[in-house]
């Protein structure tokens, strides 16, 4: 008798489920071990995290105010990834929308009108829009390796933003910090409850709903999937690739972009020097534990939020927050390697 | 070979089949598409390995687990697709991989024992030409010098005259008598009735999965073998009303094209087509066929010349605008192109029609529309599926070309490019098929259909144009000529004009 890897003739739901659940749940037992390693309780440290991340009202929001740009930027690069274009760009979509966003903030100091808001909003999503339409450009017209390029031009975001919160923008009574003056209260989105989860909420949920019957009921959705799974079938069917590669990335660059204003708005209410934990990277990680679902990624993106507060609060006990990037790691990388039994099935086979 | 049995995911492909063939014969081994002669000789060449069942040769039991312990063995297979190093020489090429000379080249010596083979079988090649030179009929004396150089005494050969012209295949044939002579074993995989009758002198039937039959050719006659192939009774000829044909629906004009690596595949090709006629397109495969269809869809852009469809001038237009004006295209690739296999059987039947009324209106698809359509299609065309959204990956050859047969059909079309439409497909596919189409020609649909299959082109054509490297080599009414003239043709030999022909009515 032998273990054998046989090709699955169709997928099976089960196995596209379980094997996201699976990732995650061994990924917490290699986490267990490295705490363990490091000389804790895994079981204290889990308890501790779960608490902090949804143990209270306040915990639960906490969450949610993380997960709000990383469902913005896993809505945006699961949409790149239907369409097999690897956008890993969100990070620095992420930053300009901020930085437009914050531009337009600073530029109206003193605005309460009922449409800065709005502005923010477009000029958020157009920068990150613009930001994810370079790689597309390169990619549609030249062929142009969209990885490198939109990882590449996170880079050149990150340090544009710098640029400004270290020069130009800099808050004058900020002691030489890296960040810019408060913008005015008129440039805050709305927070609901007393808590800090803001109207970005609903942006994420709304943006889920639209890419959900994008995909499944309009005709630019249905050749999304078909350049997806198949360009020369698509090109047969006389569709424009060129076009969609364009609008997949002015969405996916937009979302993030997006994800940017909401957090400077929302959140943090000024620019500043690292305004992401690396939310755009996260983002890839829930768009494939999703598996591409814009429904899925909502919760997905929830769970990946308590694990960012979750972290913060195992400080309290001595373990490093770095432990949840070490967990997300092992995450993403058990679900690339669990992904074969999707494709295959293990069988014993006897030899007679 | 005994009980041999091999499992793929979803089909058995070798049911206990049991094979053998002798040193000094020409053995065939005859099966439709998909009944397990590739697999069963992969599996005596060491690329498959049995899941049961023993391999003997000269009555000693052996173990092959790789192609080079099918070679020790004395077995050697030539495939379908060459693997060969087409910048490197024929000589080498030979030598390549094989664990002979050691270390240095003996390159004098080699050729010289290459052209030796070569005399000895009639494969005569230069040893010293590059691969890329060489002819399709060439390389595959290449492949068959390199097995024998390697002392292969079982010689398999996996449907060697698919890319042959009818005189290639004749030196094929009698390179294969030569070797039987020599006290080789051939075996020649193959799903062409009359080809097996010319050249074995047994025959091994198999079907879905089993052996049926090990007859003596000498014993037996096509008839009993199509039975024997297909477990009925096939009918050979179909039934055709006379042709009548209409107005001229597609005009082709002085086309030139080039290839995908630069060259020029089409040189000045002028055509036309009317509608309620089959326009048969013969040519060995390599020929400009490929270009020409996907000039016409506007897969391609025309490098001169004109393509008119209805008068409309539609040269290097996008292909979007050659689907609205009604033009179905039935492409070679039907996995490749053709469908879209993650997607579902819903999904592919509206590859072509999704951005119109009914199916969508603006932005959105008409879901409710879609899903009716697509059931009625399935009855209609007997798609055998289990739901509409089952994946059309898990369709079977047959199924999937009735899939896009029924897209492209249920446009009503008025011109149809049918390229290989019954490639790889059994006998009641193919017949379906061909019924389709000549459903549409009486519904006076123009049709171009580019096959190699010479039977086929043949029977259903109304005319028939001969390509040869990018060059209509002539317009014949294929009642009104032999095979053999069409063969001189396809091998560029002799340029028949028949203008008179092109008018047909």
């Amino acid at each position: 008798m032998s273990l054998v890897l046989e090709k699955r003739e169709s997928s099976s739901p089960l196995v596209n489920f379980l094997v996201p659940v699976l990732s995650v749940l061994f990924a917490l037992l290699l986490g267990a071990l490295i705490i363990y390693l490091s000389g804790f309780d895994p079981g204290v440290a889990y308890l501790e995290m779960l608490s902090g991340a949804f143990g209270s009202g306040y915990a639960i929001s906490e969450t949610i105010v993380k997960a709000i740009p990383l469902m913005l930027c896993a809505l945006g690069v699961g949409l790149a990834f239907k369409t097999v274009l690897w956008n890993i760009g969100a990070e620095g979509q992420l930053y300009m929308g901020a930085w437009a966003a914050g531009w337009v903030a600073l530029s109206f100091p003193q605005g309460q009108s009922w449409w800065l808001i709005p502005l923010m909003m477009i000029a958020g999503f157009l920068a990150g829009a613009l930001w994810g339409l370079v790689p597309g450009i390169l990619k549609a017209s030249l062929n142009v390796n969209e990885i490198i390029t939109s990882l590449l031009l996170n880079y050149v975001a990150i340090l544009w933003v710098d640029y400004f919160v270290y020069g130009p923008w800099k808050d004058p009574k900020g002691y030489g910090f890296p960040f810019t003056p408060f913008f005015g209260e008129g440039a805050w989105l709305p927070t609901f409850f007393g808590t800090r989860v803001h109207l970005g909420i609903v942006f994420a949920i709304f943006a889920a709903i639209i890419i959900y019957f994008l995909l499944k009921s309009t005709r630019l959705g249905y050749e999304i999937r078909v350049i997806g799974e198949n360009p020369r079938a698509a090109k047969y069917a006389g569709m424009n690739i060129f076009r969609n590669i364009i609008i997949v990335f002015i969405i996916s660059g937009g979302l993030a972009g997006l994800a940017g204003m909401a957090e400077v708005s929302g959140v943090i209410h000024r620019l500043q020097h690292a305004i992401s934990p690396g939310y755009g990277y996260t983002a890839i990680i829930i768009a494939w534990l999703s598996r591409l679902n814009p429904i899925a990624t909502v919760l997905v993106a929830i769970l990946f939020g308590g694990l960012l507060v979750g972290g913060f609060s195992v400080r309290s006990i001595g373990l490093s927050e770095s432990l949840v990037y070490v967990i997300q790691g092992i995450i993403l990388f058990l679900l690339l390697a669990g992904d074969i039994l999707t494709r295959y099935r293990l069988s014993w086979r006897g030899r007679s | 070979m005994e009980g041999i049995v091999k499992r793929f995911p979803g089909v058995l492909a070798n049911d206990h089949v049991d094979f053998e063939v002798r040193t000094g014969e020409v053995h065939a081994l005859l099966g439709e598409n998909g009944a397990g002669k590739t697999t069963l000789m992969s599996i005596l060449a060491g690329i498959y390995r049995a899941d049961a069942g023993n391999i003997y040769i000269n009555s000693r039991r052996v173990h092959i687990k790789s192609p080079r312990d099918a070679i020790k063995e004395g077995v050697g297979m030539i495939h379908q697709n060459f693997l060969l190093i087409n910048s490197h020489s024929v000589a080498e090429n030979i030598t390549l991989g094989y664990d002979r000379p050691r270390f240095l080249l003996k390159r004098k010596k080699l050729e010289q024992e290459i052209q030796e083979i070569g005399q000895q079988f009639g494969l005569e090649v230069d040893p010293q030409a590059k691969i890329w030179q060489l002819s399709v009929g060439e390389q595959q004396r290449v492949e068959i010098l390199k097995m024998l150089y390697r002392g292969a005494k079982i010689l398999i050969l996996d449907e060697p005259t698919a890319v042959l012209t009818p005189q290639e295949v004749q030196e094929l044939f009698s390179t294969l008598r030569r070797m039987a002579q020599a006290g080789h074993a051939v075996v020649f995989i193959s799903h062409k009735l009359d080809e097996v009758m010319r050249i074995s002198d047994r025959i091994t039937v198999l079907r879905k999965g089993r052996k049926v039959a090990t007859l003596a050719t000498r014993d037996t006659n096509p008839g009993e073998l199509a039975r024997l192939m297909v477990g009925r009774e096939v009918f050979f000829d179909i039934k055709k009303s006379p042709p009548k044909p209409g107005e001229e629906v597609l005009a082709i004009r002085d086309l030139h094209a080039l290839s995908d690596k630069g060259l020029p595949a089409l040189k000045g090709v002028s055509l036309s087509v009317y509608s309620g006629e089959i326009l048969g397109i013969a040519g060995v495969a390599g020929n400009g066929q490929k270009e020409l269809a996907e000039v016409i869809s506007g897969l391609r852009p025309a490098k001169g010349g004109k393509v008119l469809i209805c008068g409309k001038d539609l040269t290097s237009v996008p292909p979007r605008r050659v689907i609205e004006e009604k033009v179905a295209y039935i492409p070679e690739d039907r996995k490749g192109v053709g469908t879209v296999g993650n997607l579902s059987v819903l999904d592919n039947l509206i590859l072509k029609d999704y951005r119109r009324a009914p199916f969508s209106s603006g932005t959105f698809l008409n879901l409710r529309y879609i899903r009716d359509h697509a059931s009625s299609l399935v009855e209609k065309f007997q798609i055998i599926t289990p739901t509409l959204e089952t994946s059309a990956k898990l369709l079977s050859g047959g199924n999937l070309q009735r899939l896009i047969l029924a897209r492209e059909i249920s446009c009503s079309p008025k011109l149809m490019i049918a390229v290989h439409p019954t490639r790889g497909l059994d006998v009641s596919a193919t017949e379906s098929v061909h019924r389709m189409l000549l459903e549409q020609r009486e519904n006076g649909a123009a049709i171009l259909l580019i096959s190699e299959d010479l039977d086929e082109l043949t029977a259903i054509s109304d005319r028939l144009a001969v390509i040869y490297e990018g060059e209509i080599m002539g317009i014949v009414k294929p009642k009104e000529v032999t095979l053999e003239e069409i063969g001189l043709m396809m091998a560029g030999k002799k340029r028949k004009t028949l203008e008179s022909l092109e008018v047909t009515s």
